[in-house]
């Protein structure tokens, strides 16, 4: 198996090779408003330090968030385009998961994503691998009282040392743990999800105030 | 036209509004214009939500790239080229395509074109009436254009002569149909309307079009006032609105414009080809006036069957396959959306090009 895992949920653009045994190569920059000019180039550079080709890869994983939109789509319809180019199998991963498989915290704990407008995306879990909750978007505040006690991973809980007082490593998601967290399952025969998008939130779409025009003025 | 064998054969992706389109042309030759289009999702709200177009893209683009295949009968491989609006557009909607199109080329080993979707509205010409006249005038009007240019390269040269200072003509169909409560999108159904109706019922203000007013320019903003404020005035005086004459009065304002700056441009500039693209080209009563006023003023007009003037991929194909034919530089994998991207820039070459 040559696995290409990818993820663009966060402000990480993040890729990673996994032959089947471990992680071959990666790469990984935090740059949360360039998701669409940084992923490319960073499939291109993956590749090259491994020294493989593209046709070589057997197996897509991607990040199906939840994050921020128009980047977490950058992932998705990459990690699309390459399953139609290559005629491979694309497998999803949420990306919280990868985060809480990186973190291998021993107990229960929560990890939390910056979802914007003074929310996280979050979700409990039992250990590294085992998921309580489904993933939601909330107000700390609001959430307060379920995540109370708990050590918390995630960009999402540094935003919000009121709510989330334990932080720890790491702060962005990783395509090198992903890529692990999928191969294990995959092993193991489990299904992974369809590479479609968790938005969670409806999209804003009340009547538009301006018109959207296609032509700047 | 006879299909020619050696000409580049193109791919083009479109998602700059809210149709998700994937074309392919050999050279000037059209072999597929897949398009799924969100406007039921839009219709609703009464315009165009970018979240939901952005969404539906997402969903609709491997499954229309795989029709598009099909529906040409080639194979992905001998492609000699990928093209892609790079914009201008919705900044989240153009991400879909470009991120598919740059991820697509780099798979299959191909070249990858961004290129600007208002010239594509000019290129798609030549899959209908064949080679573009150098130079050719071109008037584009949608739901997000008017604008009047000029090129004499279609891959290197285009030149804004003239362009709407508020409102796009399509939108003011929209709104006027809005108005009248005939839904969205307004552009077909003003069309259908104005059919039955008076064209001189009302005399609706024609915008710019005083002595001191840019020759070329264009405002539909005043009119979309005036028409609303007339029917108001009709409902506050608990009058019946005369639906079809409102709808064929407004229409014959837009058209009257639109024309006859087109002309004069054409004039101006010694130009003897008029093309017409955009959504809006699809309207019956512009069709008919522009046929009229450039055979008087000796000019031929070039007007796309309907389906290639909204927008869809075939036209980004088309323009991508003369950047071919033509030699142009690719872009380069970093190539990214831009949502104002210039009418002046048909294509975004890579930095080493
Ligand atoms: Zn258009």
């Amino acid at each position: 198996m040559l696995l290409l895992a990818l993820d663009t949920a966060t402000p990480a653009v993040t890729v990673a090779l996994h032959d089947g045994g471990e992680v071959v190569a990666s790469a990984s920059q935090v740059d949360a408003r360039r998701h669409g000019e940084l992923l490319l180039p960073a499939v291109d550079r993956v590749l090259a330090d491994a020294g493989l080709k593209l046709d070589a890869v057997t197996d897509l994983a991607v990040g199906i968030g939840p994050g921020p939109y128009t980047g977490l789509r950058v992932g998705l319809m990459t990690a699309q385009t390459l399953g139609l180019a290559l005629g491979v199998p694309v497998h999803g991963v949420c990306t919280l998961d990868a985060l809480a498989y990186a973190a291998d915290l021993p107990g229960p704990f929560v990890v939390a994503t910056d979802a914007r407008r003074k929310e996280v995306y979050w979700a409990r879990y039992a250990d590294a691998r085992t998921r309580l909750t489904d993933p939601a978007v909330d107000r700390p505040g609001d959430i307060a009282d379920q995540v109370a006690g708990l050590p918390a991973v995630g960009a999402g809980a540094l935003l919000y040392p009121e709510t989330f007082p334990d932080v720890h490593e790491p702060e962005h998601v990783s395509a090198a743990a992903l890529a692990c967290l999928a191969a294990e399952r995959l092993a193991r025969g489990e299904e992974l999800p369809a590479p479609r998008p968790l938005y969670l939130r409806r999209p804003d779409a009340q009547v538009p105030k301006n018109y959207k025009v296609v032509t700047p003025k | 036209m006879a299909e020619n064998r050696d000409a580049p054969l193109v791919l083009g992706i479109e998602t700059s509004c809210d149709e998700t389109g994937v074309g392919i042309v050999r050279g000037t030759t059209l072999l597929a214009d897949a398009v799924a289009s969100s406007v039921d999702e839009h219709a609703r709200f009464g315009g165009v939500v970018p979240e939901v177009a952005s969404r539906a893209h997402l969903e609709a683009m491997v499954p229309t790239i795989e029709r598009a295949l099909k529906e040409a009968g080639v194979s992905a491989k001998d492609l000699d080229g990928i093209a892609v609006t790079a914009g201008p557009g919705l900044a989240g909607a153009l991400l879909v395509g470009v991120s598919a199109a740059k991820t697509y080329a780099y798979a299959l080993g191909k070249p990858l074109y961004g290129v600007n979707h208002l010239a594509s509205h000019i290129c798609v010409d030549q899959l209908e009436h064949g080679p573009l006249p150098e130079p050719t005038m071109a008037l584009l009007v949608s739901g997000g254009h008017s604008s009047l240019l000029l090129s004499s390269d279609i891959t290197s040269d285009v030149r804004p002569m003239g362009a709407t200072i508020d409102d796009a003509a399509g939108e003011a169909f929209d709104k006027i149909a809005r108005v009248l409560g005939l839904g969205f999108p307004g552009g077909p159904v003003i069309d259908r309307y104005a059919r039955e109706g008076d064209p001189d019922a009302i005399a609706f203000p024609r915008g710019l079009t005083g002595p001191r007013d840019p020759a070329y320019d264009f405002s539909f903003s005043g009119l979309k006032t005036a028409v609303a404020r007339w029917i108001e005035a009709k409902r506050a005086a608990g009058e019946e609105v005369p639906v079809r004459d409102v709808a064929a009065s407004f229409q014959e304002a837009v058209v009257d414009v639109l024309t006859r700056k087109a002309v004069r441009a054409c004039k101006d500039e010694g130009v003897d080809h008029l093309m017409i693209g955009g959504g809006v080209a699809a309207n019956s009563r512009l069709r008919a006036l522009a046929e009229e006023r450039c055979a008087a003023a000796g000019i031929r007009l070039r007007v796309p069957r309907p389906k290639l003037c909204t927008d869809n991929g075939a036209m980004v194909a088309a323009l991508g396959a003369e950047m071919v034919a033509r030699g142009r530089p690719a872009s380069d994998w970093e190539l990214s959306a831009d949502s104002s991207l210039p009418v002046t820039e048909p294509h975004v070459p890579g930095e080493g090009g």
